[in-house]
């Protein structure tokens, strides 16, 4: 099933780059496709974001993964690279784990 | 150039060990990782498709995230596609190249030529390294005990929240984000895994409509990031 998704997803990936390469100007020039096309991307990151952080299966959770997360904004609102902030997330959420175990 | 390629793809390939160990952690095989390091190629849907099978998601909702969040290529195939001029089999390769990063290095350029050589080169290297990261991340991550005990499922969410700090500029974007976390949050209890995800993405494309003609983003343009020359950090998207 796993397989079948990751193709799935691969093909459409593929089909979007090359869709820009040979539609007519036009269709993807029209300005409620550049909005969407802009605003998409925050809008699905964010909730991943949320969903991972805040939910377990079909419960809303607060847990170490919400420090973690809140360590990440303080790393990144210190201009810190893309590895560091998932490291300091990752450690964070370990170490909280480690002390209520 | 070719050294700002190379640079730029040293960057994409460290990126790449985080995103290989993140699709181990959750629950991909080697050949999964690769596939989607080799035939997707595009991270930020790489990281998408990961979170959701890692958060017991349903894998084909995965699926549909990460294909949405590619659909911005498409816009960068669009500006590119009079500057490379390319036909038959020459544009099957040039599609799977058309990423943030060859975008970036491509555009803007005093002439087409150094566009071309920007675009190839940028684009080959990242390629190459991305893949190599994508490899030596899954094996790393192959010999961590428990990812839980080791914080590792916060991986995926810091790693989207990196990707989503340069995009934060101006008020459409907020409004944006706030809207898609309200909507997922809420639809967590009531839907399958990785279904809210989609939902909000619906939500926020409603929302893009009705906002004012011209929001003041300018995070989609990746000219904009290459005359800017913050390329380097901001990595696969």
């Amino acid at each position: 099933m796993i397989w079948y998704a990751v193709i799935a997803a691969c093909v459409g990936c593929y089909l979007f780059k090359l869709a820009g390469l040979s539609v007519p100007d036009r269709i993807l020039r029209d300005g409620r496709t550049r909005r969407i096309a802009a605003l998409l991307p925050v809008g699905l990151l964010v909730a991943l974001i949320a969903t991972q952080t805040f939910s377990q299966g079909n419960h809303l959770t607060l847990d170490a993964r919400a420090a973690g997360l809140g360590a990440a904004v303080i790393a990144l609102l210190f201009r810190a690279p893309f590895l560091v902030v998932v490291a300091v997330a990752v450690a964070t959420t370990a170490l909280i784990r480690l002390f209520l175990s | 150039m070719l050294r700002d390629a190379g640079g730029i793809a040293l960057t994409s390939g460290a990126y790449a060990v985080s995103c290989g160990a993140i699709c181990t952690a959750a629950g991909l095989s080697l050949a999964q990782t690769l596939a989607l390091s080799l035939l997707m190629f595009t991270g930020a849907s790489q990281f998408a498709i990961a979170g959701v099978i890692g958060a017991g998601g349903n894998p084909f909702a995965g699926a549909a995230v990460a294909v949405l969040l590619g659909a911005r290529n498409a816009l960068y195939g669009l500006r590119l596609a009079s500057l490379l001029q390319v036909r038959g089999a020459r544009k099957a390769v040039a599609a799977q190249l058309v990423i943030d990063e060859s975008t970036a290095m491509a555009v803007g350029r005093e002439s087409g030529r150094a566009g071309r050589l920007g675009f190839w080169a940028t684009g080959i290297a990242i390629y190459v390294l991305w893949s190599l990261g994508n490899l030596v991340g899954a094996l790393g991550a192959r010999f961590l005990p428990d990812p839980e005990v080791l914080g590792m499922d916060v991986a995926a969410p810091a790693a989207f929240l990196a990707l989503l700090a340069p995009r934060m500029r101006g008020r459409g974007p907020w409004a944006a984000a706030a809207a898609a976390a309200v909507t997922a949050l809420v639809a967590v209890p009531l839907l399958p895994a990785g279904v809210p995800v989609l939902l909000a993405g619906l939500v926020v494309a409603v929302l893009a409509l009705r906002l004012p003609a011209r929001p003041p983003t300018g995070g989609e343009d990746p000219g904009d990031r290459a005359n800017a020359g913050t390329t380097a950090e901001e990595g696969i998207r």
